[in-house]
């Protein structure tokens, strides 16, 4: 054991650097390094860029995404507004016109009631006026007939009265004759 | 080997480990012994990953670009970003990125079989790492603050002008001499310590195991621990291996940041 303590301690140091460690201790730190610099770290870099500038491209596309959904939105929302008060609108003139409409045809029928009713009461006067025309000149010449009748048994043998009762009699006939006109004509 | 280890079938680590012989180009600046080697596998495979790895990168990633990117970007935010702020931290970047994957590649080796050996327990690889840390640090200073650097580097301010007799003298060793010196120190030692712990282990197991046990001794059985221990340490190992790549490339940051701070 002695020896070969001995002779370690001949051969190497852990604290001396020999030359070769040394060499290739700075060969291995300079391909590293140069490895990073010259392709690691730019691929990195590159990569973390592009991965930052797609992340943004798609919040901006996010963002305008959201504007257009919410213009859309507000135009839908106008348009809604819009319609409703177009409706309102509509309503409201169609119950106005409902109104109207109502209001001149009850106009209308009033009128046309008043009409009637006019008509149908001078009618009424007219044929009441015509009856009672035509019956007072029936109820006159029944009067007489009667009135005839009566004193006409004192006057029989009267040649005036037995023209008369001729006279009417054969006027009786004309009346007939020619219908309801005459008895007018005859007052 | 002395025979009388042989003999007994226990071959303790010996800081010889260290120091295989060469292989290659003995005698020349560029002598490669066994752990030259496992460094340029290291660097081979650092290589090879950081290309593939980086080659093709999609904006939504797969699943190896996932894990690609979570270890740049550990490094990137984590150690540069968080330390040295978004502009000095994009410049140190590459330096700071190399020394915690090549630390760590190189660390990780200790841990697995066949390698058997950190590719930074000698001190030349850890030893550049701290020389070129610190050179970056006092660059950082000057080139931001000029001679001002020099000045909140040694002549803490608010302090009585007498005690910088006292004072100044402490700051140049430690700001200058003990930051490189431990640097180094921390990560060799850590590697050293593990490599002759984990082939201690091995070595005792292997001699519990099949030295004693087959000779009919029962004390054989303390072999079944040591091999617990041993799974447990590796475990440790690893862990160590990333710490490591981690403090050494967070101070690298912090010193930096403790230059370029406008006050001290």
């Amino acid at each position: 054991m002695h020896t070969h303590i001995v002779a370690a301690a001949e051969q190497g140091n852990l604290l001396i650097p020999s030359v070769p460690d040394l060499v290739w201790g700075t060969f291995a730190f300079v391909v590293i390094l140069v490895l990073f610099i010259w392709k690691v770290l730019p691929r990195l870099n590159q990569l973390l860029d592009d991965r930052s500038k797609a992340i943004e491209g798609r919040i901006d596309e996010a963002k305008h995404a959201r504007e257009e959904a919410e213009r859309v939105l507000k135009q839908y929302q106008e348009q809604l507004a819009e319609a409703r008060t177009e409706a309102g609108r509509i309503r409201d003139q169609a119950r106005e016109d409902g109104k109207r409409i109502i209001a001149e045809l009850r106009e209308q029928a009033q009128t046309e009631a008043d009409r009637v009713t006019a008509q149908a009461r001078a009618q009424i006067e007219a044929e009441r006026a015509s009856a009672v025309q035509s019956l007072r000149a029936e109820v006159g010449s029944l009067a007489i007939d009667l009135a005839s009748g009566v004193i006409g048994e004192h006057l029989a043998d009267d040649k005036n009265a037995t023209a008369l009762v001729d006279r009417f009699l054969a006027e009786l006939d004309l009346d007939q004759a020619p219908g309801a006109t005459s008895p007018g004509a005859s007052r | 080997m002395p025979a009388a280890a042989a003999a007994s079938g226990f071959e303790p680590p010996t800081i010889q480990d260290f120091f295989p012989a060469a292989v290659l180009f003995q005698g020349t600046p560029f002598a490669l012994n066994r752990i030259m080697l496992i460094r340029l596998l290291v660097v081979a495979l650092l290589v090879l990953w950081l290309w593939l790895g980086t080659r093709r990168m999609q904006l939504v990633p797969g699943r190896g670009q996932v894990i690609t990117e979570f270890l740049l970007g550990f490094v990137r935010n984590n150690i540069a970003i968080e330390t040295l702020g978004e502009q000095d931290g994009r410049r140190f970047m590459p330096v700071i990125m190399t020394m915690f994957f090549l630390t760590f590649g190189m660390n990780i080796t200790g841990a697995i079989p066949g390698l058997q050996i950190a590719g930074s327990a000698v001190i030349g690889l850890p030893l550049v790492l701290a020389i070129i840390a610190w050179a970056l640090f006092i660059y950082a200073g000057f080139k931001k603050l000029g001679w001002t650097y020099l000045k909140n580097a040694l002549f803490l301010p608010g302090v009585p002008w007498p005690l910088y007799f006292l004072l100044t003298p402490l700051e140049i060793l430690s700001t200058f001499i003990v930051r490189p010196i431990t640097l180094t120190m921390r990560l060799l030692m850590n590697m050293v310590s593990g490599h002759l712990l984990l082939a201690l282990v091995y070595a005792a197991s292997s001699f519990f195991l099949f030295t004693l046990l087959p000779s009919g001794n029962l004390f054989g059985l303390i072999g079944v621990g040591t091999v617990a221990f041993g799974v447990l340490y590796l475990g440790f190992e690893i862990f160590v291996a990333a710490l490591q790549a981690y403090v050494f490339a967070f101070l690298t940051a912090i010193y930096i940041q403790l230059a370029v701070a406008e006050e001290h």
